[in-house]
């Protein structure tokens, strides 16, 4: 990592494209060019073109089955692609091995089952890819997963289990371990789908806070409000391909095509 | 009853169990690390470690106990002239442990393997998601939590092989129980069924305590999710 001034979650820079005070300044940090993928006969992408910006917080909205998951996990490789090229900042995605190891430790992820650590303790999880990826010393990974852990309100839980904790609270730990790593961007996986519906909000509270801090996000999500309020742009997926892309306002107001029309009638008439 | 307990000072049984459960402590030590290591080939990412591990394990978990005890003998000490020992019953002891352990890793593996399937899929995605490598992941939370599911088919494993040291006698073990208890029967044909009883008695009473410990440490040292 050369510029580690960018990697910090944390960001202040003056220059301003959101109403929140975060920065946005273009420079593209993930690509997909042309990407397709099958599984077997199904074709799930088809030729996928996406930018995102540094800072930018984009949310991927679509039916289920659209393939809005598997395009997410494409940018750090948990699924492969067919053909296309995906970037991370100006890297293509290597194919295996160290490199690959590296790259993925730049991309944090957030998954809709949490995935955390079944058998380490909740300061565990958040310590564990810091001390064995980027060798940091135990102590300063544990005074830094202490301070991340008290950021997303789970500190007083630091030694217990994860089956000992909420869905809620369990995926706030889930930000806090991928945040340990400093990454360039977070991608985040239907994190709320799982949850009970009074622990959604607490969730997404930790999500808003991250976005007005200028991470860059990618967000496979169901929350409209989240996708209103924290958005900087729209993507609307359908059948394995992107229909629709604009800022939310808009995409909320005015669906240019019928698929999002109809999509957005059905959740929004309950 | 008079005779029954001549049979004792006559025979060192208990020393008989001894060589049964030397054998299967070594057994059990060597085939553990040596399953350890086939399950991670089993499950890492070059295809050709993994077929060579299929292919181990498909060769020993079909093949009869008693022919590699023997080929332990006349094949690898026979023939090929490997020997641990110049002393004959140290050298047919570990002969017997090295068969044992070779068949018995076959069977600790696929006990892993099936403790790794109680592993759900997310915990190895989020641990390449965060950038650990193939042996970080393995070590640190896939293999911790595969153990802790597989303590019950692993007890089922480790029973399997205190009874199947017996067949050491094919490897030339002369002082454990089934050779023991074959010459008994030839110079005390009369006592057959005290015999049998003794040494019936004397595996129960070893092996019903391992089945209890395996069942009370499966619940305790299950994975909470």
């Amino acid at each position: 990592m050369t510029n580690t001034a960018t990697t910090t979650p944390v960001q202040d820079s003056p220059a301003s494209t959101r109403p929140d005070g975060a920065e946005s300044d273009g420079r593209p940090l993930v690509e997909l060019r042309h990407v397709d993928k099958h599984f077997g006969d199904l074709h799930v992408l088809k030729d996928i073109n996406l930018t995102v910006s540094k800072g930018e917080v984009l949310v991927v909205l679509g039916p289920s089955g659209s393939g809005k998951s598997t395009m997410c996990r494409t940018i750090n490789r948990l699924e492969t692609i067919d053909s296309g090229t995906i970037l991370i900042d100006g890297t293509p995605l290597p194919q295996e091995g160290r490199e690959l190891t590296r790259l993925r430790a730049e991309v944090g992820m957030v998954f809709q089952q949490f995935n955390l650590f079944a058998n380490k303790t909740i300061i565990d999880n958040v310590m564990l890819a810091p001390v064995k990826v980027r060798h940091v010393s135990k102590q300063d990974a544990h005074d830094e997963a202490m301070e991340l852990l008290a950021r997303v309100g789970v500190d007083s839980q630091a030694e217990k289990y994860p089956a000992q904790l909420s869905g809620g609270q369990q995926q706030r730990v889930a930000i806090a371990r991928a945040l340990a790593m400093h990454p360039k961007v977070m991608l985040f996986d239907e994190p709320t789908s799982a949850l009970d519906p009074e622990m959604v909000n607490e969730v997404l509270d930790v999500m808003l806070e991250l976005a007005g801090e200028g991470m860059t996000m990618i967000c496979v999500t169901h929350e409209m409000g989240f996708a209103r309020k924290a958005a900087d742009r729209v993507v609307f997926m359908a059948d394995g391909k992107i229909l629709e892309t604009g800022a939310p306002d808009d995409f909320f107001e005015h669906p240019r095509t019928e698929r999002a029309k109809d999509f957005l009638s059905k959740i929004i008439d309950h | 009853m008079e005779a029954f307990l001549d049979l004792f000072r006559e025979y060192d049984i208990p020393g008989a169990f001894w060589v049964n459960i030397q054998l299967t402590f070594w057994g059990a030590v060597i085939s553990l690390l040596l399953g350890v290591i086939l399950v991670m080939m089993r499950i890492c990412p070059v295809s050709s470690l993994r077929g060579f591990a299929t292919a181990y394990v498909e060769f020993f978990k079909n093949m009869p106990l008693t022919i590699i005890m023997v080929f332990m003998v006349l094949g690898m000490f026979g023939q090929l002239k490997l020997s641990f020992s110049d002393d004959f019953d140290i050298n047919f002891f570990w002969l017997a442990v090295t068969g044992l352990a070779l068949y018995t890793a076959s069977f600790v593996c696929e006990s892993l393997r099936s403790g790794i399937n109680t592993v759900p899929m997310g915990q190895a995605e989020a641990c390449r998601a965060l950038g650990l490598s193939f042996w970080q992941s393995a070590s640190q939370v896939i293999l911790p939590q595969a153990f802790r599911g597989s303590v019950a088919p692993m007890g089922n494993t480790l029973i399997a092989l205190i009874k199947n040291s017996t067949v050491a006698a094919a490897a030339s073990v002369t002082t454990e129980t089934s050779s023991v208890m074959s010459d008994m029967i030839e110079f005390h044909a009369s006592q057959i069924l005290q015999i049998f009883f003794i040494f019936a008695l004397g595996y129960v009473i070893l092996i019903i305590p391992i089945g209890l410990l395996t069942t009370y440490l499966s619940n305790r040292l299950a994975v909470r999710r």
